[in-house]
Parts: structure tokens; sequence; C-alpha cells
């Protein structure tokens, strides 16, 4: 499957693969994250069981303090 | 465009900015010289001898509320800037009613669970809003580091990864150049309307 993550595309050998799985595929580590999937707000709840799909255009926002 | 032609075109729009801190003391000045029509800005806080590492505000301002203060600094620089303050502390139920009929909202908090909260509630609740936001910008040095990007609506300053720590604390250089390119990507939002 292929799908854009922050702008870029990336190539999966997964057919699906969970929000979780992949943070954890691309080693996002990060406690404090905003995630967006084709543009609407998937929350933490979630990432256990939505299912990403070839072609979607997911977000990743890394949020640090500062300002 | 001119600078007048610039200016007549600027002072239709309205420009929220949540937080008076570094990013949105700094943001607003920078909007405020180039002729903004309206700020709607909010803050709880009072102005910290702490804050004037990289805040817009003064010596004879400590104490003050930072909104109270940022409004008189406004002020002093452009007088036809309209100014709507909110002394509040923002939060899910507030945010949305007090910045639904802004053009743009600028994101300007310091603490990353309050940066989360805006972006949560306005894609939950009004997701045509455009939102500039400040990420990542603690720390001196690797200026290259600090960019720009797009995902829809939200429109992302900053290098996206320095947190501020003891040992790394904001400050007015890198702080200001974030705060500046929000301005400038409210600036370039509006002008291509």
């Amino acid at each position: 499957m292929k799908i854009t993550l922050n702008n870029r595309p990336e190539l999966f050998d997964f057919k699906k693969i969970t929000v979780t799985k992949l943070l954890e595929h691309k080693n996002y580590t990060f406690k404090m994250l905003v995630i967006k999937v084709n543009g609407k707000l998937v929350k933490k709840d979630a990432y256990d069981s939505f299912e990403l799909n070839d072609g979607d255009d997911v977000t990743v926002l890394h949020l640090v303090s500062g300002g | 465009m001119t600078f007048d032609e610039i200016k007549s075109k600027l002072k239709n729009y309205t420009v929220g900015i949540a937080g008076a801190g570094g990013l949105g003391s700094n943001c607003a000045v920078a909007l405020t010289r180039v002729g903004i029509g309206k700020l709607v800005i909010s803050d709880f806080d009072v102005v910290n001898e702490s804050n004037l590492n990289r805040q817009y505000f003064f010596r004879d301002q400590l104490g003050q509320k930072k909104v109270e203060a940022l409004k008189e600094n406004i002020i002093r620089i452009n007088r036809e800037v309209e100014i709507i303050t909110r002394d509040v502390k923002l939060n899910e139920n507030n945010i949305v009613a007090i910045y639904k009929d802004c053009d743009i909202l600028v994101e300007a908090f310091d603490l990353a669970e309050m940066k989360k909260m805006l972006i949560e509630t306005f894609l939950s609740e009004l997701p045509e809003k455009k939102i500039v936001l400040g990420l990542g910008m603690a720390g001196w040095g690797n200026s290259n580091l600090i960019k720009f990007r797009q995902s829809e609506n939200l429109y992302i300053c900053g290098d996206e990864k320095s947190e501020i720590a003891d040992d790394n604390p904001p400050l007015a250089p890198r702080v200001g150049m974030v705060a500046n390119m929000q301005a400038n990507t409210v600036l370039e939002l509006l002008l291509r309307r």
C-alpha cells in the first residue's frame, strides 16, 4: 500500500495498517500527537482500531512546548 | 502591491491570536505594523520578569495583564488597528466562540497540551478555519531547521522538534523568527484573496 505521510509518499508491505502500527513502524514515539487522516482528526483512543488504506493522506503533528 | 494597497486590503480582515506570550505578542506587533484591520487577542496571564527575554513587553509593564499591556503597545505603533482583548484562559468550551469570526487564527500558546487542545477542537468543530501554528523554536542557532509546511487548513511554522527545557529555553531570536513567520503566513493568505 501507498500512503502520503506528512506530504511525502511512502510505500508499505502491508495491505492495511492501523494508526498504532504505523506509529510503531515509523518509530514515532512522541507522547503528544495530533493525527489527521484525509483531513479528519483521529483521536488517540481510536489509534488501535483506525485502519489506514491505500491512498490515504496522513498528517502526524508532533506537539512540542514553546512559544 | 504598494504598501498603501497592502494596507487598504489588510484593514478589511480580522486575525485571532490565541495567547499573548512570545509568539502572540511578536506576531501581533508585526501584523500591527503592516496595518491589519482587527486583532482578537486572548491571554489570562500577567507580564512577568522572565517574559522579557522574548515577549513584546517592557519593564514598566511588569505585573500588568498581558492583553492590556499588548494593547497599549499596539496602539503606540498604529492607532488604526481595532483590538479586542479577552482576559481568559482558553479551553475547548470557549475557544471556538471567541475565534469563529476571525479570518485566520494564529496559535500562540507555549504548552504542547494547549496547542493540541486548539488544533483538536477546531478540527472537530470548525475544520474550515485556517490556523497558523508555531511549533518548535526552543534554543538558539539552527536557523535553517525552522521551516514551513501546510496540511490542509493547518499552516505549520517552526522546527517541529525542539522542546523547551531548563537548558534549552525559548529566546527572543528563534521565538521572534517563528512569530514573524506566522505573521508572514497570515499576510500570504490574506493578500492572495
